[in-house]
């Protein structure tokens, strides 16, 4: 299957600290993947990586042929690529129409987008209105999905997004991130909670000390529940 | 539009209509400071545009108030230009300084910002010192009453005149914050209060935070300069003390005390510091103590500015 994106061997560090050690992975074209492992093993690193927050001091970054690691941080997302982050970090003083026109206007997306994006979160729709400093930590995760979505990425990198959330937010999310596969979105999902996502991901990379240990399809962790308990401590 | 966007229509036409109105009430002396206090409302919004809704603290936005004084008032003073083409010479002298310094500035954050900035304004003023022959630094110039004339279709308007200073004035200060109105309400209005909340999730979001900050400074150091021109033109005054820090400061002074990132916070703002002033002055010759009890009671009682906190407890749809 074609890849959507690719990491090949990069190194990244965070001052004199080296966090990653030539990580290598492969994201294909419409799938979930997921990134497993313990706190500070890198996996947010990755992600920051790819949208250039963090610089790449070694290896490259490909979004099928454009080598994205040499552009800068505010080109990344121009290529397609939607990044919620960790907390989500909403413009809170803002609206939610406000933080939605705020993703739509980067690529230039119109009406059209935005009608596609609030069919997926309802929810948004009876709250356009509404400061986002005043949703509850569910609607602003999909605030913060939403948001990104407007980018109409092909490529949706998710950084915890069922942290801190009640299982039917959890469900919710899962059934959009499964609805976004089906319209050929690749996601990338971060993940300390594997039981929140190991039903919708397609493959499962397991990260440790910066390196991709193992990359296996999510039918053989279920027939290997051990090998989750070995890289990240639960399961 | 939206019922919030009609209220807002409507108070800010009200507040223009009222101006407009006070023209024909008030005493002559209350007529002349509300003219000083328009216009310096003009540099007020422009200083708000920058920090109230970019986030940028700068500490040396006198320097484009001056470049618009200087601008309009030397090629009045020397070369004897008429005020259109010196007003436009002014809003030039503005943008360019404004680009310049941004483009340099804008490359430091926070305090370092705060204090790249006071340094070229400090230099500019020392320019204006410096250069004495043709601004005759803190004596200044006195531009003649015989060049002070508004040349429009059909008629001439000479600026010396109370009445017609007022209405220019106002013209100036209506046209700012239509322009400052409608620019908030944009999609580069709502980018910049976005920026000013975070710059990191801008650029994650695809924002070149750079460039947006870098024309947000130069629409500010115009708007700034449209201040110090007409400032030059209408009062017929144009010296270094304008140039100096304390111009830099007033501005940021004004829009603590009116509201940052409200529309009507400037003007409110400046009138409020004039008057109090005015007062105290008036009343004893401790009147800086005053001021600061003043001051004091309007930071307790209204911590985000008057329109600011007006809008946070009770009008929130106010822009």
């Amino acid at each position: 299957m074609e890849a959507a994106l690719t990491l090949d061997s990069i190194d990244c560090s965070y001052g004199e600290v080296q966090v990653l050690h030539g990580l290598s992975l492969e994201l294909r074209r419409g799938e979930v993947h997921c990134l497993l492992g313990r706190n500070g093993a890198g996996k947010t690193t990755a992600l920051k990586a790819i949208m250039g927050l963090v610089p790449v001091r070694a290896g490259r970054i490909m979004k099928r042929e454009l080598r994205i690691s040499r552009l800068e941080a505010y080109e990344v997302p121009k290529t397609g690529i939607g990044y919620v982050p960790q907390g989500r970090r909403l413009f809170t003083d803002l609206t939610v129409a406000e933080n939605l026109e705020i993703g739509l206007m980067t690529r230039g997306k119109g009406r059209d987008t935005l009608e596609r994006v609030l069919g997926l979160f309802p929810v948004l729709r009876e709250r356009l209105r509404q400061r986002s400093g005043t949703l509850s930590g569910g609607e602003q995760q999909m605030l913060a999905m939403a948001r990104a979505l407007c980018l109409e990425p092909d490529v949706l990198l998710l950084d915890e997004p069922t942290e801190g959330l009640m299982p039917s937010m959890i469900a919710r999310i899962r059934e959009v991130v499964a609805a976004l596969r089906e319209r050929g979105v690749s996601t990338l999902l971060v993940e300390q909670r594997v039981e929140a996502v190991l039903p919708v991901a397609d493959r499962v990379s397991f990260i440790e000390n910066g390196r991709n240990r193992q990359t296996v399809e999510v039918e053989h962790l279920r027939s290997d529940p051990q090998m989750v308990h070995r890289y990240v401590g639960v399961g | 539009m939206t019922r919030a966007g009609a209220r807002n229509l409507l108070l800010h036409g009200a507040v223009l209509v009222l101006l407009f109105a006070l023209n024909f009430v008030l005493p002559e002396y209350h007529r002349g400071i509300l003219s000083r206090v328009m216009v310096l409302a003009v540099f007020a919004m422009g200083y708000n545009l920058a920090f109230g809704y970019t986030g940028l603290l700068s500490l040396g936005h006198a320097m484009f108030f001056a470049a618009g004084l200087y601008g309009a008032g030397l090629t009045i003073y020397h070369l004897g230009w008429s005020v259109w083409p010196a007003f436009g010479a002014g809003l030039l002298a503005g943008g360019v300084v404004a680009a310049a310094i941004g483009f340099l500035a804008l490359r430091t954050t926070g305090v370092a910002f705060m204090i790249v900035t006071l340094m070229f304004a400090q230099v500019f003023y020392l320019g204006t010192l410096y250069f004495t022959t043709y601004t005759r630094g803190e004596e200044g110039l006195i531009l003649p009453q015989a060049s002070r004339k508004l040349e429009l279709p059909g008629a001439e308007l000479i600026l010396t005149d109370p009445a017609v200073r007022y209405m220019t004035a106002l013209t100036l200060f209506a046209a700012v914050l239509v322009g400052i109105f409608l620019l908030v309400r944009s999609s580069f209005g709502r980018a910049l209060v976005a920026i000013r909340e975070n710059e990191e999730r801008m650029r994650m979001l695809g924002y070149d935070v750079f460039a947006n900050k870098l024309l947000a400074m130069i629409v500010s150091g115009v708007i700034c300069a449209a201040a110090g021109a007409a400032y030059a033109v209408l009062f017929g005054y144009v010296g270094s003390g304008f140039a100096a820090i304390q111009y830099s400061i007033l501005p940021l002074l004004w829009v603590l005390l009116g509201g940052a990132a409200t529309t009507l916070g400037p003007l409110i703002g400046t009138l409020f510091m004039f008057y109090v002033i005015d007062i105290a002055s008036g009343l004893t010759r401790a009147h800086l103590l005053v001021v600061g009890i003043a001051l004091i009671l309007v930071v307790l009682y209204f911590p985000k500015g008057i329109a600011g906190t007006i809008r946070e407890r009770w009008l929130r749809w106010l822009q």
